[in-house]
């Protein structure tokens, strides 16, 4: 078992036919996803490392009964190839690209909310069920199968969190990148219900970052409807207020989202919170030592 | 993205929000003439720079607040003059403040009662929204914290905009007289028109006054806009003021990289913001302080690598840098044939610590090795950390 995605999904990637989407949909591959199809409209017809590719996601999903995508449409018409997965019913469609206009986020999100679709990102990793599917960007290698759920606003912060894990001995359950941007698909709240539902799934480990308000509401989650160890780094304590750092969501303004009130939820909900980013993994394993109370 | 008031008053005019009738003056005798001009018996005399907290701020080296009334153009000359190409300090600019390079003269109105407007994107209703509160005038942040039952919230669609009744709804709840509703709806509509179509990412009218007359008029307004919108608005990315902004992260914007300055003597380059962020707190945590967050991002180059190290150096104040990498899509190859490069072009004046981890990170860690460079290599986080707050006060 696992969370999102296994050995079963069927993955599309719209966007292949870019350096970027050629580049990672090989990387999938190579990794033991079961790729199916591309999309890029009017390259149907043609052929990229060895799968073939469609104009629209209806026809990709009908030839080859995909239920996942993985876009990497450029930030302009990333929000329009959102709109087209959920209309052509893909399940889980997972937004990799970087730089979309947020007003364009706010115009996909309630025919998000109103659809079966599930959606990650944007501006994100993606997620990886260790040893079955990779859909995404991260390296495969650092991964190995085992039982901790991993959920993170920021990329390299949850390479960094896996490694830690894999080292010690922690294979990862499914990891899963929700994004750095205001507006994301699924937030630590969507994926903590999915984990303590999850019966392979026996801990889970979770980075947040400085700006909104998720790390709280998660916090608040945890302290009523999971039973499971819980983990947590936020990242961006000495970060100044007013300034932005680099992910669009990460900014401590008026004095909310500051990681103070994001640790204090933490730890008032019983969570096991890294005190630096060198602790993830060994604050995992305190948490797996300690019962929630 | 940030502009100034002038230009934030030019772009609601267009958008048929109300603004008082103003001019932008670049000398004290422009600030003379603006104000016959205006022909109003008060006008205000509004430093321009890119920081709140002008009207409680003063030039450094004297008493002039940044916004003041003028009643005569001598008096809009004398405020002019003050203000003009000196440095003001604000709580917003910190201690290092900011040059004055034009001021707004602006007529006077009639006020009789002070609110407060403002459009943003909540992340929790996931949509834009307009904030109104009857507390104009005084900073709303406080006022959220310990009256959060004055600020009033309308969600939008951005496609069909404020409802007309919503509009209502808000002037009904902060109390405007009936007969200024319909002012009210069109003010409220069409700044919200004005943030969508836009591409803003707030837009703040505080305080939004109602005159003697009956009418809502914007007295400040602050704007910033979505960064990742400005390709589709080129009027509004010419609206950037470079001189406003620090010029190593402008610097660093034009080459792909996201920097900021923070002022610590630990340079920091990293690959993404969650572990760039990270790698300044665990800077912290063992008793360094960063001097700045910089994220190379997923694709950056030699030369990308190259310019980062330079920007970097510029600040005097580092005296030793982390090089902090966790091979993705980068890989430790790239980055370590980048150090060795950068250090021949760029010459490190500063010892640097370097930790690779992640992709092709072996073959990284050898092309360091056999360069000759003088690079101190770091197993690990903590080992990384400790080494350059040792380095920097050595």
């Amino acid at each position: 078992m696992s969370i999102l995605v296994n050995r079963d999904t069927r993955v599309i990637c719209q966007g292949i036919t870019g350096k970027v989407g050629e580049f990672h949909t090989r990387g999938c591959l190579d990794y033991g996803t079961r790729m199916v199809g591309g999309v890029t409209p009017g390259k149907g017809g043609e052929e990229i490392a060895g799968l073939p590719v469609f104009n629209t996601v209806a026809e990709a999903r009908d030839a080859t009964g995909a239920n996942a995508t993985m876009l990497f449409v450029p930030p302009a018409f990333a929000a329009d190839a959102i709109l087209e997965a959920v209309g052509a019913g893909i399940e889980l469609v997972i937004a990799i690209t970087e730089g979309i206009p947020v007003m364009d986020m706010a115009r996909v999100m309630p025919v998000v909310r109103a659809s079966r679709s599930r959606l990650i990102g944007p501006n994100c990793p993606g997620v990886i069920t260790p040893g079955q599917c990779k859909i995404g960007i991260m390296p495969g290698y650092i991964h190995a199968p085992g039982h901790v759920g991993v959920m993170s606003r920021s990329g390299t912060l949850t390479y960094e969190a896996v490694w830690q894990l894999t080292q010690l001995g922690h294979g990862q359950s499914t990891c899963v990148g929700l994004g750095g941007d205001p507006l994301v698909g699924s937030s630590f709240v969507d994926i903590l219900r999915l984990f303590e539902a999850d019966p392979d799934t026996h801990a889970i480990l979770m980075m947040g970052e400085i700006g909104g308000s998720a790390e709280e509401e998660a916090a608040e989650f945890v302290k009523h409807h999971v039973s499971k160890p819980v983990a947590a780094f936020i990242a961006g304590r000495t970060a100044p207020p007013g300034k932005r750092m680099g992910h669009a969501g990460a900014i401590v303004s008026g004095g909310k989202g500051t990681a103070e009130a994001k640790l204090a939820a933490l730890k008032d909900a019983g969570i096991e919170v890294a005190e630096s980013p060198a602790d993830m993994g060994a604050a995992l394993v305190r948490a797996l030592g300690k019962r929630r109370a | 993205m940030k502009i100034h008031e002038f230009q934030a008053k030019e772009l609601l005019r267009a958008a048929g929000v109300p603004v008082l009738a103003s001019r932008v003056a670049r000398t004290p005798d422009e600030a003379a003439t603006a104000f016959a001009e205006l022909g109003t018996p008060v006008c205000a005399v509004k430093a321009q720079i890119h920081a709140g907290g002008r009207g409680k701020g003063t030039v450094r080296g004297s008493d002039q607040r940044g916004v003041e009334l003028a009643k005569t153009a001598a008096d809009a000359r004398r405020i002019a003059t003050n203000l003009l190409g000196n440095t003001l300090v604000t709580v917003q600019t910190g201690p290092e403040g900011q040059v004055v390079r034009q001021v707004f003269v602006e007529s006077g109105c009639g006020i009789d009662r002070e609110l407060y407007a403002a459009v943003l994107v909540d992340r929790r209703v996931e949509s834009p929204v307009l904030i109104a509160s009857t507390a104009g005038g005084v900073d709303i942040e406080e006022v959220a914290a310990k009256t959060p039952e004055l600020i009033l919230s309308e969600a939008f669609d951005p496609d069909r905009g404020l409802g007309a009744w919503q509009a209502r709804l808000l002037a009904s709840k902060l109390g405007l007289p009936t007969a200024s509703w319909r002012h009210a709806e069109s003010f409220f509509r069409r700044l919200c028109r004005a943030f969508v179509d836009l591409d803003a990412s707030l837009i703040e009218v505080n305080p939004l006054v109602l005159t003697k007359e009956g009418s809502l008029v914007a007295l400040d307004a602050k704007m910033t806009f979505d960064d990742n919108s400005l390709f589709r608005h080129p009027t509004v990315a010419a609206l950037r003021d470079e001189s406003e902004e620090d010029p190593a992260e402008t610097r660093a914007a034009a080459a792909g990289l996201s920097y900021v300055k923070l002022g610590g003597t630990i340079g920091c380059l990293v690959n993404g913001a969650g572990l760039a962020m990270s790698t300044m707190d665990l800077v912290k945590h063992h008793g360094g302080e960063p001097a700045n967050f910089l994220d190379v991002g997923g694709g950056a180059d030699v030369k990308a690598v190259t310019e980062a190290f330079r920007i970097i150096l510029s600040d005097p104040h580092v005296k030793a840098i982390l090089v902090n990498i966790f091979g993705g899509i980068m890989r430790c190859t790239t980055i370590a044939t980048a150090l060795v490069e950068a250090s021949k072009t760029v010459g490190f004046t500063v010892p640097l610590v370097v930790r690779l981890e992640g992709t092709e990170v072996e073959e990284g860690k050898k092309i360091l090795a056999t360069s000759g460079a003088a690079i101190i290599t770091a197993d690990g986080l903590t080992d990384a950390a400790k080494k350059v707050v040792a380095a920097a006060k050595a």
